[in-house]
């Protein structure tokens, strides 16, 4: 919304600044956007008077004048305008100045060998009008205002409020000012309604069908008759050009004007292009209509319409059509001033993507009282400037407005906002702001103005009292302490440690979008649903994620192209598994590409690779509170993984639900996304599948026992077939005696030479101690043939010897 | 001359000559080994004339006692020569580099999370999660801005369905439903995490974060409100003094609603948070609408209190001097590195929020 602290004071006597203005609209709750000044070169522009003119020397169409531009010398001015003739009082531009129309600036020049100081202007030239042909011509009054600037009157800054969708009585000037007025800051002017005489009778019948979800509930009209429309008289086009509108024409400017002072829209129709009546009705499936923003509408069954026989004139509310649109030859008009549903101006408006002034104000609720008095206004304006007779006003209703009554409990004041004020005062405030009130028992009978279609309860009033006493009385409380449970949940602890304990793996956290490319997505979704995001900002983001891996491979190649090679980067978040809330998983996802210590002195250069990944998950994981002794791993994976260099990782042998998966990325993907680097290894996390413990560190900690017993460590070769798996031996083995084995580690695998082409060769060092005594070599002798024996037969092994 | 005084004679001038380890050994092996010069003796003990056992056994065992901690001098001196001799030979450039070494980060987001969670966990808020896929109810309507509400016009929804029922939640206000709605009040909670709305420029990213703060309880009023967030962005930005400005502002969902400003000012290029005369706008909060609380069965009667929404990337940018909103999402390595967090800076009250 826009305004002007000089039309302000059309509405409100005060003598504060414009500073103490800006302040005290944000402290009330109208926020002040932008101030913009009027740029000084505007001030450059003088009333000026041709003194005498003279043909041009060397061009018969100009015209080489003396101008008086209020100073000891006249300026000689070179001019092409047929009416620049002696005596004519017009605007003139000095050097330097900046044309508004063109955005050129003014030079001295030279035109056709005469030397021209700065221009006399057009009205189109400064943005006046569109009127191009010949120069401003300014009338008798202006004589005494030579040599000032003509755009004095507007020197009043441009003032943009960011008004909340709450207060539509804000939309208009009259509605700041009051609530200015009751902040304190001046008082309102109450205007008086000036008389007209209502000749005649109003002879254009409106009708209001009754229809199911009929948006017009009243709809005022007059007729005015026999109307000289023209252009704007200078007062009315300043103010519109203050607030940055386009002058039209006298009738538009009206309606314009009375809809930005008192916030009540308007219409005007060319009565002569009516067919018979005005009907107020639901459109029908495929309706059309051109509009006044020359575009043809296609109607969908339901939108609220003013029609007449022929068909739609406009949608009611909204915008008017350009069948029934007022001319500077029209001579007779129908002024309407209707109420339209809120909920049925925005509906309408959404489906026909429609933003308008009008539709802007009704959709925030319009003031239903207001439709007599706009009429009135506007009428009036309209007689004075463009003469005419006004019929009587008709008033057409499906509903009636029910006045809205709250009771106030004085006391709710204070216990919702911590601080105390009078009733006095109380009662001062809202009168100032409209409400009408009986002092009852225990409470505040208030009549809420029809105006505030925001106000329906105690807290509204609340609002109100506080936001015009001041929000800086608000005492500061100092925070209370107590806590009901604590700060995070063991889920969220997990989240947390699981979050730190991959950064502190060398991996760098990123947060990715939620959304990502389709075709990126389809890599990693497998038999995942597809979600899609109806109104995506760009097609390369217009899916939910089905895994975290696309955006982070998407992100990787970026940086591999920065000239970065051995990268680890993570992101622990969402991934989705349907369009449901609460069908989503949290995953923690690491990716690296590159190698390990590329161009060491010191170290073995080689690919990053799967076991790195597996270390840095199983290590995580441990330190969670995971026995990593227990973990269960195999081979299957995704599709996105190699089939065979990936596995995933369950906690226990139960397999109940996959704690994670590591492995390389499968080469066809490399393939396809064109990355280029040595190895790409990733894994996921599922942090709900991670059972959480039940005990905590306290419970955990709390017994301590070690044997302090000899142990031996004991080494055995064992070949077997090529796809026994490393784990089933350990499994073979920690089964044997768990109570004297304690610490299998494969040390080495062998696969060639004195080894069968279909076999390996596992190298294990056990270590075998017992918490009762020393195990002499008889004792170990028993335990080492028990590991061979039952590695045997499980596995089918051999000991090599 | 005995033949005891000769072996020793003999032997003693052997072992206080130059020897290296082997030569030491064969000495040792000379008089000590199974026929050893020395074992040979002790053998003997017995076939001497039992009058001079006695006296041939001390003088045996004195011999032996000489060789022994001689030969163990010699070892001594020998091994202290060898390492010498090494350590001489095993001189490193030590400032050759070290074996790599990668150190992870933690995104400034999700410090900044922890930050704020570390702050309202002082004062007795516990934290809650939504999903990031709401319900139109959750999102709108549950929160007093029914459909057609022009409120709804401030976020840029991102839909699921043609119908509108599934959308990105705009805000973490959904949250607030869902906890109330999940128990019984008193409810003290903040709500971090993914927001959405269809919005990309400079200043706008189609996903940010934001963070809910919801307080009911009996007579809780606005005076809380302030307190609350005055010691919040005190605590956040480590400063002793804070400008804070509430103004009136709309929520649907909260009523009476205020937006805050705090003070700033520019110094050599940095923003100075708390002092100055420009305002910056931080946050949106108010106290809860009744009719949020009806939709949540909380009798509004009984209980009352208020909540926030603040915008977590925002303060973070304002914290740590960060830019560009956007490069928050854009992964680039070197941006991650120079604004992301050690993992052990893990922030908390005791040892500080930052370092």
């Amino acid at each position: 919304m826009k305004i002007t602290f000089d039309w302000l004071k059309d509405h409100l006597k005060t003598n504060l600044k414009e500073k103490n203005l800006l302040e005290q609209l944000t402290n009330i709750g109208l926020e002040v956007e932008s101030v913009e000044s009027l740029s000084s070169d505007d001030q450059l522009f003088k009333v000026a008077k041709i003194i005498k003119t003279e043909k041009h020397p060397n061009a018969d169409r100009l015209k080489v004048c003396d101008v008086n531009i209020g100073e000891k010398e006249l300026k000689k001015v070179v001019c092409g305008a047929t009416n620049a003739n002696e005596g004519l009082i017009t605007i003139y531009a000095p050097p330097g100045a900046i044309i508004p129309k063109t955005n050129t600036k003014l030079e001295i020049a030279k035109i056709r060998g005469v030397t021209s100081f700065g221009m006399l202007c057009s009205e189109s030239e400064l943005n006046l009008s569109d009127e191009s042909d010949g120069i401003t011509e300014l009338s008798k009054k202006y004589e005494k205002n030579i040599g000032k600037s003509y755009f004095s009157k507007s020197k009043s800054n441009l003032i943009d409020l960011s008004i909340t969708p709450n207060r539509p009585d804000c939309l208009g000037v009259k509605g700041i000012a009051r609530d200015l007025a009751a902040s304190g800051f001046g008082r309102l002017i109450v205007s008086k309604e000036k008389k007209i005489k209502f000749k005649t009778k109003q002879t254009i019948k409106v009708k209001i069908n009754k229809e199911k979800g009929q948006g017009c509930s009243a709809f005022g009209s007059c007729v005015i008759k026999n109307v000289k429309n023209t252009e704007s008289p200078q007062w009315l086009k300043d103010k519109l050009i203050s607030v940055g509108q386009k002058p039209i024409s006298a009738i538009v400017d009206i309606t314009n004007y009375v809809m930005l002072d008192i916030n009540r829209p308007l219409h005007a129709y060319d009565a002569d292009k009516i067919e018979k009546g005005i009907i107020v009705r639901n459109s029908k499936s495929g309706e059309e209509f051109t509009a006044l923003d020359n575009k043809i509408y296609k109607l969908e069954k339901g939108m609220c319409v003013i029609s007449d026989n022929k068909g739609v004139l406009g949608l009611g509310g909204i915008i008017g059509g350009t069948r029934s649109g007022t001319e500077f030859d029209t001579k007779n008009i129908l002024l309407e001033s209707a109420y339209f549903d809120p909920r049925s101006i925005r509906n309408t408006a959404k489906k026909l993507n429609l933003d308008t002034d009008a539709k802007f104000r009704f959709e925030r609720g319009i003031d239903p009282l207001s439709i007599e008095t706009g009429l009135k206004k506007a009428a009036s304006l309209i007689q004075e400037i463009c003469g005419g007779e006004v019929s009587k006003i008709d008033i057409q209703k499906t509903e009636s407005y029910k006045t809205k009554i709250i009771n106030f409990d004085v006391n709710s004041f204070e216990n919702i906002v911590g601080f105390k004020i009078s009733e006095k005062e109380i009662q001062r405030i809202l009168t100032d702001l409209g409400f009408i009130i009986k002092k009852e028992k225990n409470s505040l009978k208030l009549i809420v103005p029809s105006w505030r279609p925001d106000i329906s309860q105690q807290i509204d009033i609340i609002e109100e009292l506080v936001r015009i006493s001041g929000y800086d009385k608000i005492k500061t409380i100092d925070p209370i302490k107590d806590r009901f449970k604590s700060t995070l949940t063991q889920t969220q602890r997990l989240f947390h440690f699981l979050q730190r304990a991959i950064a502190s793996k060398g991996y760098l956290e990123t947060i990715t979008w939620s959304f990502t490319d389709q075709s990126y997505n389809d890599h990693f979704r497998e038999a995942g649903k597809e979600i899609k995001i109806v109104n995506p900002i760009s097609s390369e983001l217009g899916v939910l994620r089905n895994s975290i891996f696309s955006n982070l491979i998407m992100y990787m190649c970026k940086n591999l192209d920065r000239g970065f090679k051995d990268l680890s980067i993570f992101e622990i978040g969402p991934v989705f598994t349907g369009s449901n809330p609460g069908e989503q998983k949290t995953v923690v996802c690491g990716l690296s590409a590159g190698k390990k210590s590329r161009l060491s002195w010191i170290d073995k250069e080689r690919n990053i690779d799967l076991f790195d990944a597996k270390r840095d998950v199983v290590q995580t994981l441990s330190e969670v509170g995971y026995n990593s002794d227990h973990f269960f791993i195999d081979s299957k994976t995704p599709n996105y993984y190699h089939p065979g260099k990936s596995g995933r990782i369950f906690l226990d042998h139960s397999k109940d639900k996959v704690a994670a998966y590591f492995g390389e990325i499968h080469p066809n993907i490399l393939k396809k996304i064109d990355i280029k680097t040595e190895n790409l290894i990733g894994f996921e996390i599922f942090l709900e599948n991670l059972k959480l413990s039940r005990k905590t560190l306290k419970d955990q900690k709390l017994k301590f026992s070690v044997s302090d017993f000899q142990k031996s460590e004991r080494d055995f070769a064992f070949v077997v077939n090529k796809d026994v798996e490393a784990q089933e031996l350990i499994g073979v083995i920690s089964n044997v005696n768990p109570n004297l084995i304690s610490n299998i580690k494969v040390f080495d695998v062998y696969e060639g030479e004195n080894i069968p082409d279909n076999q390996k060769s596992i190298a294990i060092s056990i270590t075998i101690q017992s918490s009762e005594k020393t195990l002499n070599d008889k004792d170990l002798e028993k335990i080492n043939n028990s590991i061979i024996e039952a590695v045997e037969n499980k596995t089918g092994a051999k000991i090599r010897s | 001359m005995s033949d005891l005084k000769k072996i020793r004679d003999e032997f003693i001038s052997k072992l206080k000559g130059k020897l290296d380890l082997a030569e030491l050994n064969q000495i040792k092996s000379d008089l000590f080994g199974k026929n050893g010069l020395v074992s040979s003796q002790f053998k003997k003990i017995g076939t001497i004339d039992i009058s001079k056992r006695k006296k041939f056994a001390s003088d045996l065992n004195i011999i032996k006692d000489e060789f022994h901690d001689l030969i163990n001098l010699k070892i001594k001196e020998i091994e202290k020569a060898n390492i010498n001799e090494k350590l001489e030979k095993e001189k490193i450039d030590v400032t050759l580099p070290e074996r790599s070494f990668v150190r992870g980060k933690i995104h400034p987001v999700s410090q900044t999370i922890d930050e704020i969670s570390s702050i309202f966990s002082e004062i007795g808020f516990s934290v809650e999660e939504g999903p990031d896929v709401e319900n139109e109810y959750n999102n709108f309507t549950a929160l007093n801005t029914p459909d057609n509400h022009p409120a709804r016009d401030m976020h840029d929804t991102f839909y699921l369905d043609e119908k509108k029922e599934r959308l990105l939640r705009t805000h973490t206000s959904p949250v607030q439903i869902r906890t109330m709605l999940k128990d019984k009040p008193p409810f003290k909670i903040i709500a971090p995490g993914r927001t959405y709305r269809s919005d990309s420029d400079q200043t706008h990213s189609p996903m940010f974060h934001q963070v809910e703060g919801l307080h009911i309880d009996k007579n809780i009023n606005m005076g809380h409100l302030k307190g609350c967030l005055n010691y919040f962005i005190k605590e956040f930005f480590e400063v002793k003094k804070i400008k804070m400005r509430f103004r009136p502002s709309h929520f649907p969902f909260t009523e009476p609603s205020a937006e805050v400003d705090i003070g700033y000012e520019i110094k050599d290029g940095k923003i100075i948070i708390g002092e100055g005369d420009q305002w910056l706008e931080i946050l949106g909060c108010g106290m809860v609408h009744p009719n949020v609380l009806k939709n949540v069965k909380v009798d509004p009667t009984k209980f009352q209190g208020y909540a926030f929404g603040i915008g977590i990337d925002r303060l973070a940018m304002l914290k740590y001097g960060i830019n560009d909103l956007r490069a928050f999402f854009d992964c680039d390595y070197r941006w991650l590195n120079h604004f992301g967090f050690d993992p052990l800076d893990v922030p908390t009250n005791y040892r500080g929020l930052s370092r």
